[in-house]
């Protein structure tokens, strides 16, 4: 569904991506595990156009996407969680919602506020509360709901877990599961392994901008050398 | 008494809606696009001519005249899209100042144009129909169209709170003005949205000109007289925020009624010192907030500046050599060129000095030029002060106020900073144009000649040579040494700055204040070979002509001022001479500059 081939992107004179290849299938999670500073959000950033490449493919449905403009890539069907949330602050949470409505996606059933609402039903009773007023666990449904309400095919989740509090941090998990067996497909930036293992399906280690481990979320959990080497802090 | 009272309340009412009308197009267009528009007042402008061609020919007639008024907006804001797509659109990455100098040339653009189709003399439009008595307030008379005017304000501000909080487009343009990339990460085309956010805020000024018709004349001076008002405006009340721009419409309607009764000699001074205020104070204006995301910067971050090669200096010893030579064979009047010359490149020097190494942006350095002509003018006129005199009080005189007014634009940063200097510099202008016994006020001061010694053309050649030349070689020496490394290293980080040790509010404070007093001398300077001083020293043109001269060499090259203020007198010289359309020419100059050599001339030069 997406496919990511020995993507390079720079910072300046930082080369911070260094050949980063995955490979997202329909309806699965798929984890992008690293520790700080390797590569994650930048990949995220990458396949959105919003950071742009200086080499390699990134294919979403069979198209090539690399080079678009971010609009045009979320037009086609990606949707983009940032790490830094970037709620409106100033509009209401109905609007920010309204900011991510797009039309519906062809046999897909349409996202709507209720339906937002209904994966997380703590954002019901604060529809007119203003973005920059919430709690952080909060404001990263709203963020998830506010790009589920552009009729995603695919999410890209950036660290959905960072700054959230025990309980939020098990919620979150079960959002995004019960998201995965609605159907939708997840590429998920994370370096929290405890809600890693606990989502995903196939997973990916990032380390150094380039991709240095991949397969299932099993093999990864017998495998204590891979963890050690790459995850342990 | 109570009339009286109630009438001013009403009149300053009345300003604060027109003046409303024209903020509330800027700071939207502001908020999304972080294009701080010159040209706002140029549509402004061309709303009332259009206005004024409407009324005077279509039939009387209520309907007539309303629609006119609808459909010059209409057209001026179709001209904001115009300008958005051929030439904005591509320049949305561009640092801040080339922005600001593209929409300038705009302004020029547009001035020319004006000129061209509705001709020089003050055009006086027809009253509005059935509105041309006055209603009686508690005896006072007051304007019945002004009455209209307040609420045509009104309800323009409530349409566009229901635009902003109702509609789609509305939601859109609040999210983008926090987070652009963010709403472009969303799916939405953010063309779309500027260009309709370019024609929403145009057809706003456009409305606002067009109903200033049946009040006074219109005239070519309308443009820029508007903007530094609408600026004030939008920053006292927050870049890109509507509410903020009302309140901030309001205060200054009022305080421009009441401070005539109370202080007629300095209206224009109070308003500007108001701005200074209220920016001291909440540095992002009454209702604006910090920018998220997308800090404001004005510099590129170049590799660092290297002295002159041993093939450099050669050069630049042979052309010193030259020119100290050129006074005994040029002619009188290719002496007085080559004397401006010097006085613009150390200008443009001292301007450079603040912005490049600095990495502040001045929007008003005139003030620091004109201030040292006024100084040494005022010595001459009021104490019969000697030239030599006079000339060692100007950079001192510059050099104080640049202290004073810096202290206060060093705390700001980014657009803040430079608007602040912006009002300064009005606050200067204004207090050489209303302080009429003092400085002569529009006449200037005349009379300011030099002893008989230094009449000679070669003379004065000589002259600005040595001390402008030198004045520039000062500066550059500075800029190697350890204070220069100080600033260069506040510009590039300033936390890392204050790390090792710099204390880089003074660093800058310093700065700014040598670079006015130089700026002072080069004002003095002026003042003598010109025989005169006139409050257009210290106006908006000549602010960015400095800031011309400066970016046209290059901000990041230490000779680039120089080559800068030669190529742009030279250029401006020459214009005068060839066509009367010299500002439209120089404006398509500018706007073909920052779209296709965003480096200045002198980066052109060291990147082949």
């Amino acid at each position: 569904m997406l496919r990511v081939t020995e993507l390079h992107a720079h910072y300046g004179r930082a080369h911070i991506l260094q050949g980063v290849s995955l490979h997202v299938r329909p309806g699965e999670i798929h984890v992008l595990l690293g520790r700080n500073g390797a590569g994650k959000s930048t990949t995220m950033k990458a396949v959105m156009g919003l950071v742009p490449p200086t080499s390699g493919g990134v294919e979403f449905l069979g198209q090539p996407i690399a080079g678009l403009e971010p609009f045009e890539v979320a037009r086609r069907g990606l949707g983009y969680v940032p790490e830094e949330r970037r709620v409106f602050a100033e509009l209401s949470v109905a609007e920010n919602l309204e900011v991510g409505r797009r039309r519906p996606r062809e046999g897909l059933a349409p996202w709507t506020v209720e339906r937002v609402c209904a994966v997380f039903p703590s954002l019901a009773a604060m529809l007119k509360r203003p973005g920059g007023r919430m709690s952080g666990g909060e404001q990263q449904m709203l963020t998830i709901g506010r790009t589920l309400m552009g009729n995603p095919c695919l999410v890209l989740l950036d660290e959905p877990s960072e700054g959230l509090a025990p309980v939020i941090v098990d919620r979150m998990a079960e959002a995004v599961r019960a998201l995965r067996d609605e159907g939708m497909s997840i590429l998920l930036s994370e370096q929290n392994w405890h809600f890693a293992r606990r989502v995903g399906d196939t997973a990916s280690i990032i380390e150094k901008g380039a991709i240095v481990w991949h397969g299932t979320m099993q093999a990864l959990l017998a495998d204590d050398e891979v963890r050690a080497r790459y995850l342990t802090v | 008494m109570l009339g009286n009272l109630a009438v001013q309340a009403l009149s300053g009412l009345a300003s604060a809606a027109s003046l409303f009308l024209v903020a509330a197009g800027l700071t939207v267009i502001f908020g999304v696009t972080r294009i701080v528009n010159f040209a706002h007042g140029s549509f402004y402008m061309l709303g009332a001519y259009l206005g004024w061609t409407l009324a005077t020919n279509l039939p009387r007639g209520h309907v007539p005249f309303w629609g006119g008024v609808v459909l010059a907006a209409v057209i001026v804001g179709l001209v904001g899209v115009v300008v958005e797509l051929l030439l904005l659109r591509r320049i949305y990455k561009a640092p801040e100042l080339f922005q600001l100098l593209a929409t300038f040339g705009v302004v020029l653009v547009v001035q020319d144009a004006a000129l061209w189709i509705w001709g020089p003399q003050d055009l006086l439009g027809p009253r509005a129909p059935g509105l041309r008595g006055a209603v009686y307030i508690f005896d006072s008379r007051f304007p019945l169209y002004d009455l209209v005017l307040i609420g045509i304000g009104i309800a323009v501000f409530l349409l566009l709170w229901l635009l902003f909080q109702r509609t789609r487009f509305g939601i859109l343009v609040r999210a983008a003005t926090a987070d652009r990339e963010m709403v472009g990460a969303l799916g939405v085309n953010q063309r779309l949205l500027f260009t309709g956010v370019f024609f929403l805020g145009s057809a706003l000024a456009g409305l606002a000109g067009a109903l200033q018709v049946p009040r006074e004349s219109v005239n070519l001076q309308m443009d820029l007289a508007i903007i530094a008002e609408a600026f004030v405006v939008v920053v006292v009340g927050g870049l890109g925020s509507l509410p903020g721009a009302a309140l901030a419409a309001l205060l200054l309607g009022q305080m421009q009624a009441f401070g005539i009764l109370v202080f007629p000699q300095i209206t224009l001074v109070l308003v500007f010192l108001v701005m200074a205020a209220v920016l001291v104070v909440r540095p992002y204006g009454l209702l604006g907030r910090a920018p998220a995301g997308h800090a404001a910067s004005l510099h590129i971050v170049e590799p660092p500046i290297a002295p002159l090669s041993p093939r450099g200096r050669l050069v630049a010893a042979v052309a010193l050599g030259l020119a100290m030579l050129a006074p005994l064979v040029l002619a009188d009047y290719a002496l007085v060129v080559m004397t401006e010359i010097c006085v613009a490149i150390l200008f443009a020097a001292t301007l450079h000095f603040i912005m490049g190494p600095g990495g502040m942006a001045s929007f008003g350095h005139a003030a620091y030029f004109g201030i040292g002509a006024y100084g040494a003018a005022l010595l001459v006129k009021h104490l019969a002060a000697p030239m030599e005199l006079s000339l060692l009080a100007a950079p001192f005189a510059a050099g104080i106020a640049g202290l004073a007014f810096g202290w206060f634009c060093v705390r700001l940063s980014g657009v803040y900073a430079a608007m602040l200097t912006m009002a300064f510099a009005q606050i200067a202008w204004s207090t050489a144009f209303q302080w009429v016994a003092f400085t002569g006020g529009d006449n200037g001061i005349l009379g300011v000649w030099p002893p008989a010694w230094a009449v000679p053309k070669p003379v004065q050649a000589w002259g600005a040579l040595v001390l402008c030349l030198g004045g520039a070689f000062l500066l550059r020496r500075m800029i190697f040494a350890p204070f220069g490394a100080a600033l260069r290293a506040q510009r590039d980080s300033v936390l890392r700055a204050e790390a090792i040790g710099i204390d880089t509010m003074r660093t800058r404070w310093f700065a700014f204040a040598i670079a006015a007093a130089f700026a002072g001398l080069a004002g003095g300077l002026f003042a003598f070979t010109k025989g005169s001083v006139f409050p257009t020293y210290m106006n908006i043109s000549r602010s960015t002509d400095g800031l011309l001269m400066v970016l046209l060499g290059g901000v990041q090259t230490v000779t680039g001022p120089i080559i800068g203020a030669i190529a742009y007198t030279g250029l401006h010289e020459q214009l005068l001479r060839l066509t009367d359309l010299w500002r439209a020419v120089l404006g398509a100059i500018i706007i073909a500059l920052v779209l296709f050599f965003p480096r200045g001339l002198a980066g052109l030069g060291a990147k082949q």
